[in-house]
Formats: C-alpha cells, structure tokens, sequence
C-alpha cells in the first residue's frame, strides 16, 4: 500500500491537544440544553404533528409546545418534566397530548403535579421504549443491507463510494433522478436541503414539491426517497445509502428523523454551521453533541464540513485548518460516544489547478488524510472553486479529483459535475460524471497497492509540513481557546463570536431538577 | 486569391474546420427509452433546430427511460455581426495603483464599499474573490486598496439589513452577490433590493453593482442595478467601474478638492 512517512509522534500530539481543547465545550454541553434537544426528546416519544398557520404553513407541535415553555422560563427543566406529568395528569398517549398542548387545549403549567419519582419512571419507561424504536428502525434498515450487496467499507477497501447529490425542489422528481443515477451506477445519493433550511429554526412538514437549490428535508420526504432507493437496491442488487443534512439550528431534530426513516449518511458539523452559516457557536455544539448521540445509536455515518474551508480559504495555504479541525471534529464525536468507522471527515481537492504540481499536492494531502484517520470513512470533495462554465475543462478536472481518490483509497467520493458553478445537476450532467468515475476507479483499482512515494520526495515533504502546521495551529487554539480562535479566524477566514450567530437565545442553563435520560441511554 | 475563405461578418456562422461550415455540437437527453425511434425524434428535434447534416455521434441509455445524445450538425442559420449591439459596462481599465491614485486625487477620500451575498444565498466564492485581500487571478482585492474603505458582510445578508448599514456607514457603492438562482430567486432578490433601495432614498446616492454566474450587465440594468458583472471578473474591473461612476454622478467633494476643482472649471471657461 502506498505509505507516506509521517510524523507520528505530532499526529499524537495534535490529538492530545484536541482532547484539552475540547474539554471546556464538553463541560458547556454537559451543563445546558437547547429549544432544539427539546424538540427532539418529543420527536423520540413520537410527537409528529403540525398545526396549520393562519397563511397555510404547516408549524411542528413540538415548535409550539417547546417555546411555550421557554418563555415561561421553565424549559430549563427539560420538557419531559412537564410533558411527562402531562401524560400521566391527563392520561393521553404522547401524540394526542402534543396536539392538546398545540392547540391551547391544555396548560402543561397548570396541572396538577405528579410526585418527581413518578414523573422520573415514567420519563425512563418513555425513553427506553423510544430508544427500542430507533433499533428497530436500525434493524430494519440493515436487513436491506443484507439482502442485497453492500459495496460500503468504512476503510475505504472497495475503492470509492459513488456518491451525488440530487437537488430539483421537487422530492417527487428527485426520486427520478436518483433512480436513473442509481441505475448509472451511484452507490450514495445526497437530497441537497433548499437554501438556507439550515436557518429555519423549525423543520418543515409533509411532502414538499417547491425548493430553491434543493428540496426541504421533512420526515415525509426522508420516507418517500427511503422507500424509492430501498427498491432501487433490490432493483440493481446493490445497497443505495441515503444522505441528508444534520446541521444547522434543528440538527438533533434531524439526525432523530434521519434515524427514524433509516437514512444511511448524515452531514454533520457544528463547526461548518458556525463558519459559513453564521449560527451561534454555543448552540449547535451543544445541539451536536445530542445529535450525534442519536447518530451514534443508529450507526449512521456522519460527514464533516471541512471541505468548504478551502473555498474561502486558499487550499495550498490552509490544509493545516482542515487537519486541525478534523481533530477536533474526531474528538467531538468521540465524546458523544460515535465511533471512528462511522466519522466521515471531509476534505476537498480545491487548489488551484494552475499551480505547478498541483496534484502531488493534492496527493499528499488526500494521503495523510487516509493515514491520520485509517479507520475512518473518510469524504472527499471534488473541485468547485476554480469551475467555471467550461465543461469540458471541468470534467477533465474531476477525472484527475477521481484519480487522486482512488489511488489514495477514499473511502466515499462526492462526485464533480461538470455544470459545477452552472446549475443544479441535470440528469446527463450526473451520468457523465458517473461514467468518469466508474472508468477511473476500475481502470486504477489497485494502483495505490502498487506504488510507493519516494522517501523525503516531494509529497512526503509536503504531508508532513501540513502536519507540523496542524500542529502549530491546534496549539494556537489550545492557548487561545476554541471560541476565541474562531473570532480570530482561525479556520476558513471566518470570525463569528460567542454570543453572536443565530439561535443564541436558544440556549438554556440546565436546572438542577434537569431530566432527559436519553442522556444516559445514549 | 486567398486559399481560405475570409469571414463573412454580414453572414456569421459557427466554425468547426472549414470556413462557414456552421459545425455545432449538441448534447441533450430525452425521456424516453434509448430506440431507434429516440434517435429519430433526436434527429427531428434537431432539424427543428435548424441544422442540417445531422450526425448522432451516440445514443446512450442514461437511465430506464431516458436517452442521451452526443449530436454534430450544420447550421443554417446566420447573423449580422456589423449590426450586433451589446450593452456593457463602460470604464477604463485601471490598475489597483492607478484606482487609488484616482480616488486620492479626485474624490479625496476614502471610498465606501459594501459586499454581500444577499436573501439566502450563501455561496461567497465570488464576493471574496472580489473583496479579500488576495483577490482573484492575481488581481488584488477590494480590502487591499488604500484609498476604499470595503466591508464584505459575507453570506445571507437581508436586503433590509444591508441598505440600513448602507445609510449608516455612508456607503459609496453596494456589491451584491447571486449565485443561486433557481426558479429566478436572484432577480426577484435583486429587483426588491433596489425597491427598497428608492424608497429609502438611496437609490441616486449609491452604486449598486451585482455579481455571479447568472449575472450579466443588460440583466443588472433591467433589476434597477448600475452594473452586472460574470464570472471571471476580477476586483479591479469592479472598482474601476465604481470610481468611473461616481466621477460621473460628481459625488460631493471634501470642500478643499471642490474648491479646486472649481477654479479649474472657471479656467476652462476662459
């Protein structure tokens, strides 16, 4: 196997300093929760509803019965502390009670209280059974697995992954288009959330037909594509993993969604929310932990946004930012109990491909990423920076980004389009692609067994400054501390601050009288 | 006698290898099954198109119920090139020194430049590319130059937010950047910016310059803008531009450059 000579004694350094870094925000999420965990702790018990709003739209319940108690300050509990008692006061099972409270019918403030250790019982009874869905909702996934044939190596054995994306508006025409790229020979589809969903802090309801640069991610259409890859993997004969996005201010809401409709992939980051969406740096951490909890339950494979540092930050320059955030981003997920086979760090070929041996930078970086993280399913992501409307140049440049990942054994492979920079992939953008990587990948299979870098030669030199700099880097931000860094742009040239981004008033102190034993059982 | 036929501007076709051979590659799919029928109706689709000489170069099933085709054809078709207007954005190519030297020398001071990728776009790469340091393609950024004061306020900025920061720090020009533009989404963004733009008065004061892949001059114009710019543009093309504007428009000056400037005029008239 190709091997690059690296530092490994830095390596184990920058993970010691990832763990001392991340030390205060495990304390700062142990210590609070947020309206988005609340939110989901109810979508666990199986609360699903929405009430339709006076212009149409369709608003979650559990939006309605989470924010009522936030402004009578009483969230800090933990929504199970009054919605529990509710269930046993009122006697209605989750959902119906979730509907009372919706529509006004009932006060969860004004009932009468059950003893604590009644309301405790009940709380681990409803949790226990919720988590006991969530495997039966694993299970029923892995048995398609089963049954047909997985290509998915964590380690990335089987060469890439095929992965794209579909993005019409539309699930219902996203559905044909994921088919006709699964038939291509697409092993992974991504359903790209419309603009600035991540935003919303609610998550839309039901089927949705009208998107822009994507569709809505509702549980409803999480089922429709469920269903349709889950025939198409039986149609072909090949397992289709389905992929849709954690981040944003309703993460944990999604990943409990993307559990309960059997998704395969989530993308999940806090870090990429903070940077390039400008959401309270505190709050998605904290709801990240939770999400990932869930994830890690479920055993679905997360994918890092470290890539999209290298489009606002010059590639050549700034790997040691991806490197370094890949640490930490490791050791977040360790924290909420993920293991190392199911983080899907992301890193993207995106220098400039003017540059005199681009690719045996390129090379050095994709390679170290592949030994820094063996077991991981690492994601690599094609150009986008230097795209323009000159396809032809475009599809030669993703036939050199599917070269690069095959021969340094990524594990799953975002495809490049050649209409990148254009528009959302029409249905032959998405064939061509895939015909590329099907030839570059079988053509080129074993070629990273069959090569060695030259010792001290120019790629192994390049790998092991990108290290020290990570090194360099992580012990900035350990000194600094990792909100202060991020003001002071320690990644992608970003500043954002403590308390600013969106979603900051979301966040609550935990009371002492706090209950959530997801927090134990997960 | 030439060997090879000159160009006909009054009659301009596609070249592929021979002089006004009209040559044009085409590729598209259609939804139905690959057939000989699905070429048929490529090649009466095509001929619609007003080509002729149709060569289907391949036919590929790209999926259960859909062709792709590869397609060489000859237009018949020819245009008037002698006659071809283009609206553009008319500015003298300046160099980042020389825009400096212009604003030091005519304005007198530092200008006010606002960026944003606004509704809820987030795609930066172009406003950075216009605005950071390092620029793009070896072309400075906006932030670089010592005479424009420029502020990128980055992803997701509302309309409302950007013109109230535009009155409050006195902006000289607003940069606006699109990239998605799914069902329109960026005309209909840009067109209720410059709305709200003329109902805060903001309209004349300020220079309104728009930005991305699906932006282009005569389209900036028809959403209210002053200018459009595409892909490919680099910093300086854009405050170029700006400085030529705002020369044109005669901004207020600092009171010592409008005094000379009108004992200069007084000369003139002599």
């Amino acid at each position: 196997m190709a091997d690059l000579r690296l530092e490994t004694k830095i390596i184990d350094q920058c993970r010691e300093l990832a763990v001392k870094i991340s030390k205060p925000i495990e304390t700062l999420i142990e210590t609070h929760t947020t309206v988005a965990i609340e939110r989901t702790v109810l979508r666990l018990l199986g609360v699903e509803g929405a009430v339709q709003q006076p212009g149409g739209q369709w608003f979650p319940e559990v939006n309605l019965i989470v924010e009522e108690l936030r402004k009578e300050k009483t969230l800090g509990s933990g929504v199970l502390t009054w919605f529990v008692n509710g269930m046993i006061q009122t006697k209605m099972p989750a959902q119906e009670l979730a509907t009372a409270v919706a529509l006004k019918k009932t006060n969860l403030l004004k009932l009468k209280r059950a003893s604590e250790g009644e309301i405790k019982k009940k709380a681990y009874e409803l949790c226990e059974n919720a988590k006991k869905n969530l495997l039966v909702q694993k299970a029923s996934r892995d048995q398609v697995r089963k049954e047909v044939k997985d290509p998915f190596d964590p380690e990335g054995r089987n060469g890439p992954l095929i992965y794209v994306i579909v993005a019409t508006g539309n699930i219902y025409e996203d559905v044909i288009q994921a088919k006709a790229a699964v038939q291509a020979g697409a092993d992974a589809i991504a359903v790209i959330r419309s603009t600035a969903q991540s935003l919303l802090d609610y998550v839309p309801h039901g089927a949705t037909t009208e998107g822009f640069g994507g569709t809505y991610a509702t549980q409803e259409n999480f089922r429709i594509m469920r269903r349709a890859l889950d025939e198409e993997s039986r149609q072909v004969g090949r397992y289709i993993r389905l992929t849709n996005y954690c981040s944003g201010l309703c993460m944990p809401e999604i990943a409990a969604m993307g559990a309960l409709e059997k998704l395969d992939f989530l993308l999940n980051d806090a870090m990429y929310g903070i940077l390039f969406r400008d959401i309270n740096m505190k709050r998605t951490l904290i709801d990240q932990n939770f999400s990932r909890r869930i994830i890690a339950l479920s055993r679905i494979v997360i994918h890092t946004g470290e890539d999209n540092y290298l489009t606002t930050a010059d590639a050549i320059e700034n790997g040691h930012q991806v490197l370094a955030s890949q640490f930490i981003n490791e050791r977040l997920a360790y924290h909420a109990h993920m293991t190392a086979d199911l983080m899907g760090l992301g890193h993207a070929q995106e220098m400039d491909p003017e540059y005199p041996n681009v690719f045996l930078l390129e090379i050095a970086r994709a390679q170290m990423t592949r030994q820094i993280f063996p077991k991981a399913p690492i994601k690599f992501m094609p150009p986008t920076r230097f795209k323009c409307g000159d396809i032809f140049y475009s599809h030669l440049m993703d036939a050199m980004f599917n070269l690069v990942g095959v021969l340094t054994g990524q594990t799953i492979q975002l495809l490049g389009m050649p209409t990148e920079a254009m528009h959302t992939p029409l249905l032959q953008d998405r064939w061509m692609s895939i015909k590329n990587a099907k030839y570059i990948f079988n053509g080129a299979k074993d070629l990273g067994k069959e090569v060695e870098f030259k010792r001290n030669g120019k790629v192994e030199n390049w790998a092991n400054k990108v290290l020290n700099d990570t090194f360099a880097h992580l012990s900035m931000i350990e000194k600094k501390g990792l909100f202060q860094a991020i003001e002071e742009k320690a990644f992608a040239e970003v500043s954002r601050t403590e308390t600013g981004g969106k979603g900051f008033e979301g966040v609550l102190p935990r009371a002492p009288d706090y209950l959530n034993p997801f927090f134990e059982l997960l | 006698m030439s060997k090879v036929t000159q160009v006909n501007l009054k009659k301009l076709r596609p070249y592929g290898d021979i002089m006004d051979d009209g040559a044009i590659q085409l590729a598209f799919t259609l939804p139905v099954e690959a057939s000989p029928e699905a070429r048929e109706a490529a090649v009466q689709l095509t001929q619609k198109m007003g080509f002729d000489q149709i060569k289907v170069a391949t036919m590929e099933k790209a999926a259960q119920g859909f062709s792709f085709f590869v397609i060489y054809a000859r237009l018949k078709h020819t245009i008037d090139f002698t006659q071809i207007k283009v609206l553009k954005v008319e500015a003298p190519k300046r160099s980042r020194d020389e825009i400096d030297g212009t604003i030091k020398s005519q304005i007198g001071r530092k200008l006010i430049v606002l960026g944003a990728c606004t509704g809820y776009d987030a795609h930066t790469v172009g406003i950075d590319a216009i605005f950071n340091m390092k620029g793009f393609a070896g072309d400075y950024g906006l932030e670089r130059y010592q005479w424009i004061d420029a502020k990128n306020l980055g992803a997701q900025v509302q309309n409302e937010d950007l013109l109230k920061l535009a009155i409050q720090l006195k902006a000289d020009a607003v940069l606006v950047s699109k990239v998605v533009s799914q069902h329109n989404i960026h005309i209909r963004d840009m067109k209720e910016l410059i709305q709200r733009a003329e109902k805060m008065g903001l309209k004349d004061k300020v220079v309104f310059v728009a930005g991305g892949p699906r932006v282009t001059h005569p389209m900036a114009l028809e959403c209210g803008f002053d200018a459009g710019f595409g892909v490919g543009t680099k910093p300086s093309e854009v405050a170029s531009y700006i400085v030529e504007e705002l020369l044109k428009r005669s901004i207020p000056l600092p009171k010592k450059l409008a005094q000379k400037k009108k004992v200069r005029k007084q000369k003139k008239s002599k």
